[in-house]
């Protein structure tokens, strides 16, 4: 295996990754069979490939001299004596930070009812609390603008009732308003998995010590859950900071993720203030993420015991009830508004000027089905491929780190990790500065091709079908190959007719969340998409809902955008669910 | 003992007394008519296997589970319409409960701040509760740093120092390794007699009740079985369950024969056992009696007084050491026999021919 280990040493800009392989290769060999190392040095290829060297890319451009190559601070001296660039950093921050709020103040009364009571809605609750995961936000922008703008429905009515609007989406409250509704599913999902790992004893100890209601909420209950919380609200203010097409569709440009994109498209791939701009994104994004590691570190507090349940479920009192019934259903009606809008507005012949749309028609269907088939195509490929490149990877990934001892498979780990950190502008932007330099056998850049946007999307896409893979393998008893072993089935025909067959759902799970959020996705596609031709879902979406006259055929592909994702997912629900009627053994 | 006079319960111990209480799960009757009189100061068992209620009635008690109807009564109190948080009784948890997110001090103060004992107050009673478990030092630890053995000590400190009318522990020992349990147990015991608290103590352990416990009450498909002393229970089970649960009892089935002075029961193909006239015998009831209440005699030696025998085979044969435990084919009834050894005494083989007597005063019949 040595000869051939050498040669894929050679791939373009490797080099970062093998330096941390190449200090334990004599070692590796020793502990790990070729088939080990060849799968690892292949991963570790790939992610050499397409996740370093793009982002290592950006980051040298932003700290050299414009045409020449010597290292300097002076991009980064303009950014920071540019008043436009200093606004923009602080609006991010400042929207970031808000719609942490506003996603809070959604997915706690939601997590809390939900976890702590025995509560009718749990189930609907928790579904509905998904849907605004698998639209892109810019497309709910649009939809809320109409509900909720100056002229929006409900202004409307509030200005014909009492005479006042409220500036709901006007400028940096708008971008709030749409990333709060967005992203608290973020929240919702990490908050309500910490409330359930707390055991009942937990609480039943502090009440069985003269502790009861808010007093126990704030003493136990809250700082027990407190690093799910964490986890989600760190997500919701990176995931907000990096966003691209909501601001500029809602024609905020003075915010950093906008500015990079405008600098690149407008003055061109050469200008160094959009790689600058590119790198404030990353250390913001590290830095974010970094801090709530620290806060959270060392303390695991999931205390379910074996057999437990969480905490327990009260029976709402009959007035709670209704309070519990009104919050929820307040919540969800807010939560749900953009699919609602979008909807009508997929149907509407004009809606201007009214809360309602004027009169209804099925043209913008018919006309999407006609010209923009192509769009829905393209993306069903593009997902489809980057979820299947993710479970491969993050099966071999999880293999490697939970079963073998090669060395350098932490390495791995954290580099697939790491493109989390990595905001999608700046892997868009990276991509085309490493991949346009690179020509084909007729001379057209490998930065034009469509492979190039599954490759994106599937880099962009990897830690969360990691997390996946890695959580199913690890329930797998290693008792349950070693068995496998001792009956005389080798390595390779353990891992497929034991380990895969057992990950199976887990590999689903991951493969349907790289798909369902690849399929929405635009940061980095935006940067990518060369010709129309090639267009994925969301591009065509963010093309459609630029225009006034595109808008109703924008919210007919962002329907069928929303009902794909959605049948997709329900449909590997139930495969999931069916795998996992066999009862699972030796956990 | 240094701490004591701050910790010690000073209050008069309490009673506890349930009455008549059912709980239901659905059509899950968890808990029958149970009717319980637990002394003040005493240290008492909820006992039974996984399943009877005993945990329940536990919960019960402590407010975190409701009957369906009944009373809880402590001290004379009716306390059945009080939340958990209002009901004064220390409970120890199972897992320990041991709050992750704070030190070993902040869990054992936790209890005195939600009762707003004075600041000055709980520093001292603090460290007074984790010297009577023998932590002391050990305060500013997080409870995962701790073993397991000093994690039951906290959690035992966090519910004494509030100084409850009544402390329920639930499977306290079930978490430890064994050595641990008979060292842990025999501590429990002091530290209860120390402070003179009414306890109750969950266990599915016969050994465990019958060493730390004052009374026992068995539990079975949410019934109380029999309530008594270790030694009553053992002596006088009242229903086969009870004589099967707390040791091994050889449960023999057959026929009653003859009538008034001639009474006796009669296992098929094997030996007649006569009946003392002062026992009454329910017709089905099956014949019961411990292992070493018979032994196994030799060829050519007598019976003995008082005792009845009967020609079998050895089947198995056990050595344990002070003793050894053979199995006896007798007609259809198989019987288990323990006879003391002694260096130098030979041991019977399996397929030998024996016979065993068994004293007719040890033996009860007793029906389900």
């Amino acid at each position: 295996m040595g000869p051939g280990f050498r040669r894929d040493d050679g791939g373009v800009g490797a080099r970062p990754m093998n330096i941390a392989l190449a200090t334990g290769r004599a070692r590796a060999r020793l502990s790990a069979t070729p088939g080990q190392i060849a799968l690892a040095v292949g991963i570790a290829a790939f992610l050499a490939l397409f996740l370093v060297w793009p982002s290592a890319t950006v980051i040298y451009v932003a700290f050299t001299e414009k045409g020449g190559g010597a290292f300097t601070l002076v991009n980064f001296a303009d950014f920071f004596r540019t008043d436009l660039f200093l606004r923009s950093f602080w609006n991010s921050f400042y929207v970031s930070a808000m719609a942490v709020v506003g996603a809070s103040i959604l997915a706690l009364p939601l997590a809390y009812i939900t976890s702590r009571f025995a509560f009718r809605g749990t189930v609907l609750i928790q579904t509905l609390g998904f849907l605004p995961l698998i639209m892109p936000p810019f497309v709910g922008a649009v939809a809320m603008q109409l509900f909720f703008g100056r002229n929006g429905s409900v202004n409307l009515l509030l200005d014909d009732a009492f005479g006042f609007k409220i500036a709901f989406m006007e400028g940096l409250n708008g971008v709030i308003f749409v990333q709060s509704i967005h992203y608290f599913p973020f929240i919702l999902i990490n908050l309500s998995a910490a409330l359930r790992n707390i055991d009942a004893s937990m609480e039943e100890a502090a009440q069985n010590l003269g502790s009861s209601g808010f007093r126990l909420f704030r003493r136990i209950v809250f700082p027990l859950a407190m690093p799910g919380y964490i986890a989600g609200a760190s997500l919701v203010f990176v995931k907000v900071f990096d966003d691209l097409a909501t601001p500029l569709l809602l024609n905020v440009k003075d915010m950093l993720a906008p500015q990079a994109y405008l600098r690149v498209t407008s003055i061109g791939i050469a200008d160094p203030m959009g790689y600058v701009i590119a790198v404030v994104l990353i250390v913001t994004s590290v830095a974010a993420m970094a801090l709530s590691a620290l806060a959270t570190r060392g303390i695991d507090y999931s205390t379910v015991q074996r057999g437990g349940g969480g905490l327990a479920r009260r029976v709402l009192r009959p007035y709670e009830s209704v309070l519990a019934y009104l919050t929820v259903t307040l919540i969800l009606l807010l939560v749900l508004a953009p699919h609602a809008g979008l909807l009508l507005l997929s149907f509407s012949t004009v809606w201007s000027f009214s809360p309602l749309p004027d009169g209804y028609t099925m043209a913008h269907y018919a006309r999407i089905f006609g010209e923009s088939s192509l769009y829905i195509k393209n993306t069903l490929i593009y997902a489809s491929l980057a979820g299947l490149i993710d479970v491969v990877l993050g099966t071999a990934i999880a293999y490697l780190v939970l079963r073998t001892r090669l060395v350098g498979r932490d390495a791995l780990d954290w580099a697939a990790s790491a493109a989390l950190a990595v905001p999608g502008i700046v892997l868009g932007i990276g991509y085309l500065r490493a991949f346009y330099g690179v020509k084909l056998w007729d001379g057209t850049p490998l930065a034009s091709l469509w492979i190039v946007i599954v490759l994106a999307l599937a880099i962009r896409r990897l830690p969360y079908a990691l997390r996946a893979c890695y959580a199913a393998l690890q329930q797998i008893s290693v008792s349950l190959e070693e068995a496998a072993e001792n009956l005389g089935a080798t390595k390779m025909r353990t891992v497929r007719r034991i380990v895969t067959p057992l990950m199976m759902g887990g590999i689903l799970a991951g493969f349907v969340t790289s798909f369902a959020t690849a399929a929405v996705e635009l940061s980095a596609t935006l940067m990518l998409v060369q010709s129309n031709s090639d267009a994925p879902l969301a591009y065509g979406l963010y093309v459609l809902m630029q225009s006034a006259a595109g808008r109703g055929g924008g919210a007919a592909l962002g329907v069928i955008a929303v009902v794909l994702v959605a049948v997709c997912t329900i449909l590997s629900h139930f495969v999931i669910e069916r795998g996992r009627a066999i009862p699972p053994a030796g956990h | 003992m240094p701490g004591l006079s701050t910790v010690a319960h000073r209050a008069p111990a309490a009673g506890v007394r349930i009455e008549a209480v059912n709980l239901s799960y659905g059509d899950n009757h968890v808990l029958k008519s149970i009717d319980l009189d637990i002394r003040p100061g005493e240290f008492f068992a909820f006992l039974g296997p996984s399943g009877c209620g005993k945990t329940t009635l536990l919960r019960l008690i402590a407010g975190f589970n409701h009957a369906d109807s009944g009373r809880v009564l402590v001290g004379e109190k009716d306390i059945s319409g009080l939340p958990p948080w209002k009901r004064d009784i220390g409970m120890v948890f199972q897992s320990y409960a041991l709050w992750p997110h704070m030190t070993v001090a902040r869990n054992v103060a936790f209890g005195l701040e939600e009762k707003r004992v004075p600041r000055a107050e709980i520093g001292p009673r603090v460290t007074a509760a984790l010297e009577l478990v023998g932590l002391t030092g050990l305060d500013q630890r997080r409870p995962a740093q701790l073993s397991g053995g000093q994690q039951q000590r906290v959690a035992l400190a966090r519910t004494i120092v509030v100084e409850p009318k009544l402390l329920l522990l639930d499977e306290p020992l079930s978490n430890l390794d064994a050595k641990l349990r008979v060292q842990v147990r025999r501590e429990l015991r002091e530290l209860q007699q120390r402070l003179g608290l009414t306890t109750i103590f969950v266990t599915h352990d016969q050994e465990e009740a019958n060493t730390v416990c004052d009374r026992i009450a068995v539990m079975n498909h949410g019934v109380i079985q029999q309530v008594g002393t270790p030694k009553d229970l053992y002596e006088q089970p009242a229903n086969l369950f009870v004589a099967n649960f707390l040791g091994t009892a050889n449960i023999v089935e057959g026929q009653l024969i003859g009538d008034g002075a001639s009474r006796a029961f009669e296992v098929a193909g094997g030996p007649k056992i006569p009946i003392p006239a002062d026992r009454a015998v329910t017709p089905g009831a099956r014949m019961v009696f411990r292992p070493q209440d018979c032994t196994i005699i030799r060829p050519g030696e007598s019976t003995g007084p008082d005792k009845t025998a009967a020609a079998g085979t050895v089947t198995y044969r056990e050595f344990l050491g002070a003793s050894v435990r053979y199995g006896v084919r007798a007609g259809t009834a198989d019987i288990a026999v323990d006879c003391p050894f002694h260096a130098g005494d030979t041991l019977h083989e399996v397929g030998a021919a024996v016979s065993i007597a068994i004293a007719s005063q040890s033996v009860r019949f007793l029906s389900d």
